[in-house]
């Protein structure tokens, strides 16, 4: 098999150049093809029976008053979906844990699905929902993590022997000496609230079990790796009975879309009543029941550093509350491993990371998996040690980051960074922001007596997916391998056409592909055709998390490509009864080197391929397709035994300028300008870039200012189930955002790409923290608890007016 | 329960349907007439998604029952496209500069934008973000879908 991987530099011909979006024309015609847009005949509809009570024993379930209802077929109790199914997949090892779609016996936390009620439309379901008798029995709840910790604490699973889901400490270098040795230390606790990503559409699932194939048909609104798998081993079936319709569009995810219990419970219920079953997520029960919260992070850091700002060593303990149930969530601990000193030259780390319960909604996946937290904590402990040394915050971060010529530069937990120019990205977005002008106007509102300040932050946006941190957390599990397939077929006319095997949540995953297959073809992108395979077509992959598909999904394309391209250049060579060297590859047509009127055209070359066999090599395959399925690069080694392990392979980086005003009546904070300085390797898409930054930058205002799951710590009632109390960005907190590109190759992947489905929001909430303690620095006050909301801020500064 | 008849106008064809009076029109749009480029979003009128310019006016079809609107008409993103299929500058516009990722509030963000072109032709950026302001979108960071705007009213402007 060939290689897709190593770069060689090029020249581009489609691959990097401003395109239109393949998908978007469906998008702004409103053809696109929702999971809650698929309608099938005699489908049921499905609403959720929720825990009012953060913790109960269930006793009974009374449901004759909502059967009586005409039209209401069904209500699914948590008791009888366990003894048909299997629990569902947990992260981490987690004896006496079983996670469940419907409440088990218990209910664990308040909005926790209970019952199921299966009715002929969505409104007779809510109807019946309302009239399900559920008996409980309230038992002690905890809501605090900090609490949750301590031995007297309410277990929140009563067969596991704590309420911690993970727990370790690992050490990599010289920790205790580098303190030893470091003229100074500091120690501080930062905060990352429970925040997600939110999409606008919430998460769908069609089933419908077609009896006469004995095919379970799955149409939803998935991210998610292994997802057929999953719902063969819950549903106790073979996988190659579960089909998914990859084909779906989905509104949005950023690591969200994790519906496995949503799709059990339509899967079961379509298999029990014999008719199609949709559930679609009201708001409600998205952001309660659904897979809607993420990390809820106490870092608590200590940093040893000299004089001259040389940073040492770090001590890293983040406490993460997982909410209830283990899903991948503890493993958002674990992806940071990867970047845990950023991109600095640290020479050594510390990092104990302890997942724990309490009774709240279980933490899903999110954007960055748990890096961006760890990025604004890490650069919140730069900018304190610039403050302590009263040096300037560029300054420390110019003498710390890694240089130009030091890649690969391996960390101390053993991850090596293939390539990167921090500096020459910091010099750009200081330019592009007229650094001393942007200065001068923060000290012109400070003249006017406002709060402004100016905000610095160098993140990095590990790249590429891998699972290292599956046996990294769980020992049992020995996964090294994490793939990606294309498959491209070229019909008997010549025209192109290539399967790519997961769903695409916006990731603009046709557009690449049709790009890089162009590219390495010479065919025009918009002649080719990508579409999304049936699961039980499909060829192998892990969808698209991780930031990985400009990568891995490219990188599989390239692979793909060049054995079609092989293959004709085959075919031309056996007819021409030369060697291929001989001959020039030039879109689709092969001649003769230096006689170009000895040429064979793309459309002769397909025809005998598909046609010709007489003219064909001896022995040759008919036809023109080829499948290519890659490793990730660097990826297939388990973690050694300290812990140290290459996590992701490709580091993109970002260093983030924002200046914002505080309202120092109200707290309120203002966006005045913001500048991005941004390197993902070579760009596919330049738009899908774009947009991909700038929406994470909008993300990242809100987890730094806006966004926060809460509880009631009295009544463990969660307070923010709907867009008036969760509160997301508007086109009015966005402000206009300036971007600088720098383009510093990966050696790993065939174009020089990197990752950048996580950027923006990797460096921006660590930057708007910056900018709002620099605002506040003339007060003495500091942040270092995100969300920075209104009434937050408002309190921050009442207390000192005090 | 009781059923309704109820008759409108969608992008300029009569449609006639039969509704429970607490059906919403964006479910009538979506299950009775079979329009599903309208979407849901979140069902109490915070997020756009469900916009719809209801006899002239940028409209929540969340909030509004379908039997509210009876007699009125309605154009959804159906009905942007001009009748030879061509797309309408906005809907162009989004194309170009890529004012979408996942495209599921790019139909509210185009009915709230048709409607502030109808009724100013040249509008400043703060006018354009005031009239997306009652329209989230999770992928864009609206950056692009301003530019969209900006793009779409200057062409409409050469254009007359």
């Amino acid at each position: 098999m060939d290689d897709a991987t190593g770069y060689v530099p090029r020249e581009f011909k489609y691959v990097s150049h401003k395109r239109r979006v393949k998908e978007d024309r469906r998008f702004i015609t409103g053809r696109g093809r929702y999971a809650a847009d698929v309608r099938l005949p005699g489908m049921k509809h499905v609403a959720m029976v929720s825990s009012p009570y953060p913790c109960a024993w269930i006793k009974g379930v009374d449901a004759s008053a909502a059967l009586a209802l005409p039209g209401v077929h069904y209500v699914l109790t948590g008791e009888e979906l366990f003894a048909h199914t299997n629990p569902l997949l947990a992260g981490v090892d987690v004896p006496g844990v079983k996670r469940t779609p419907l409440a088990y016996r218990k209910a664990r936390y308040a909005g926790e699905w209970v019952a199921a009620v299966c009715a002929d439309s969505r409104a007779l379901a809510e109807d019946a929902a309302e009239l399900v008798e559920v008996e409980y029995e309230p038992l002690p709840f905890v809501i605090d993590p900090e609490e949750s910790l301590k031995p007297d604490a309410p277990r929140v699973h009563e067969d596991h022997d704590s309420n911690v889901f993970f727990h370790r400490k690992w050490v990599w270098g010289d920790v205790e000496g580098d303190f030893a040795r470091a003229a100074r230390e500091l120690s501080f606790r930062a905060r990352w609230s429970r925040c997600s990503t939110v999409p606008i559409e919430t998460f769908v699932a069609v089933a419908d079990w077609d009896a006469g194939q004995e095919v379970m048909q799955i149409w939803a609104s998935i991210q998610m790796p292994k997802y057929p798998e999953q719902i063969a081993r819950a549903l106790r079936i073979p996988a190659n009975a579960v089909n998914v319709h990859y084909d779906i569009d989905v509104g949005g995810s950023y690591g969200q879309k994790r519906g496995i219990r949503q799709t059990i419970v339509a899967g079961y219920l379509s298999r029990r009543l014999g008719c199609p079953v949709r559930f679609i997520e009201d708001r409600l029960e998205n952001m309660s029941g659904g897979d809607a919260h993420g990390p809820d992070r106490i870092f608590d850091m200590q940093v040893a550093f000299d004089d001259d700002g040389t940073i040492r060593s770090l001590r890293i303990r983040a406490t993460d509350d997982c909410g209830c149930y283990p899903g991948r969530a503890p493993l958002q601990l674990g992806k940071p491993v990867g970047a845990i000193v950023g991109p600095y030259r640290i020479g050594s780390a510390e990092y104990e990371a302890i997942s724990v319960s309490t009774n709240k909604t279980s933490q899903e996946a999110v954007r960055g998996f748990g890096q961006s937290p760890t990025n604004f904590a890490i650069e919140t402990a730069v900018d304190k040690v610039a403050r302590a040394l009263g040096m300037d915050r560029e300054e420390i971060r110019r003498r710390n980051l890694i240089g130009a010529d030091e890649f690969p530069w391996k960390i101390p937990s053993g991850s090596e960074y293939d390539s990167g120019d921090y500096l020459a990205v910091l010099d750009k977005v200081k330019a592009a922001s007229n650094y001393k002008v942007l200065v001068a106007r923060r000290d012109a509102l400070r003249a006017e007596g406002k709060l402004a300040g100016i905000g610095l932050s160098t993140c990095l946006e590990p790249s590429g997916g891998n699972s290292s941190f599956e046996p990294l957390f769980n020992p049992k599990n020995d996964t090294t391998t994490w793939m990606e397939s294309v498959q491209i077929r070229v019909d008997m006319t010549g025209a192109v056409t290539a399967m790519i095997n997961t769903s695409s949540s916006g990731q603009g995953h046709q557009t690449l592909v049709s790009l890089v297959v162009g590219e390495e073809l010479g065919r025009d992108p918009d002649s080719i055709r990508v579409i999304h395979s049936e699961s039980l077509a499909a060829l192998p992959s892990n969808s698209p998390v991780g930031s990985r598909m400009a990568i891995m999904m490219g990188g599989a394309a390239t692979g793909a490509a060049k054995k079609i391209r092989d293959r004709v250049m085959e075919i031309a060579a056996h007819n021409f009864q030369l060697p291929v060297e001989r001959l020039v590859y030039a879109g689709g047509n092969v001649s003769v080197d230096g006689d170009p009127s000895r040429t064979l055209t793309w459309e002769q070359i397909v025809d005998t391929a598909h046609r010709k066999y007489h003219d064909m090599p001896l022995g040759a395959e008919p036809g023109l397709q080829s499948i290519y399925t890659w490793e990730v690069p660097t990826g297939g080694a388990l973690p050694n035994a300290d812990g140290t392990c290459q996590m992701y392979p490709c580091y993109s980086f970002e260093a983030h300028i924002p200046l914002v005003s505080v309202d120092p009546e109200t707290g309120r904070i203002e966006i005045l300008e913001y500048y991005i300085g941004h390197d993902c390797g070579t760009v596919i898409s330049p738009d899908i870039v774009r947009g991909m930054t700038f929406g994470g930058i909008a993300h990242g205002i809100g987890a730094a200012m806006y966004e926060k799951f809460e509880f009631d710590p009295e009544s463990g009632q969660h307070l923010t189930g709907s867009f008036m109390d969760y509160l997301m960005p508007s086109a009015h907190e966005v402000p206009d955002v300036t971007m600088v590109k720098h383009f510093t190759p990966s050696p790993l992947t065939p174009m020089g790409q990197k990752g950048s489905g996580e950027s923006g929001y990797l460096g921006g909430p660590a930057a708007l923290a910056s900018a709002v303690n620099d605002a506040l620095e003339p007060l003495g006050l500091e942040i270092t608890t995100l969300p920075m909301r209104v009434r937050d801020m408002e309190a921050l500064l009442a207390a000192r007016t005090k | 329960m009781s059923d309704h008849d109820i008759a409108l106008t969608v992008n300029g064809r009569r449609m006639t349907s039969r509704a429970e009076a607490r059906t919403t029109l964006v479910d009538f749009l979506r299950d009775n007439l079979n329009l599903t480029g309208t979407h849901v979003g979140c069902e109490h009128g915070v997020c756009g998604a469900c916009s719809v310019i209801m006899d002239g006016r940028p409209v929540r079809s969340c909030l509004i029952y379908a039997v509210m609107a009876d007699g009125a008409e309605i154009t959804t993103v159906e009905g942007l496209e001009g009748s030879d299929g061509a797309l309408s500058p906005l809907q162009d516009a989004f194309w170009e500069t890529h004012a979408m990722q996942c495209g599921y509030c790019t139909p509210g963000m185009l009915i709230a934008a048709t409607a502030l072109l109808a009724r100013n032709p040249d509008p400043t950026e703060h006018e354009i973000r005031d009239a997306i302001g009652g329209n989230l979108c999770r992928c864009t960071g609206y950056v692009q879908i301003v530019e969209a705007v900006q793009i779409a009213a200057r062409a409409m402007r050469e254009a007359g």
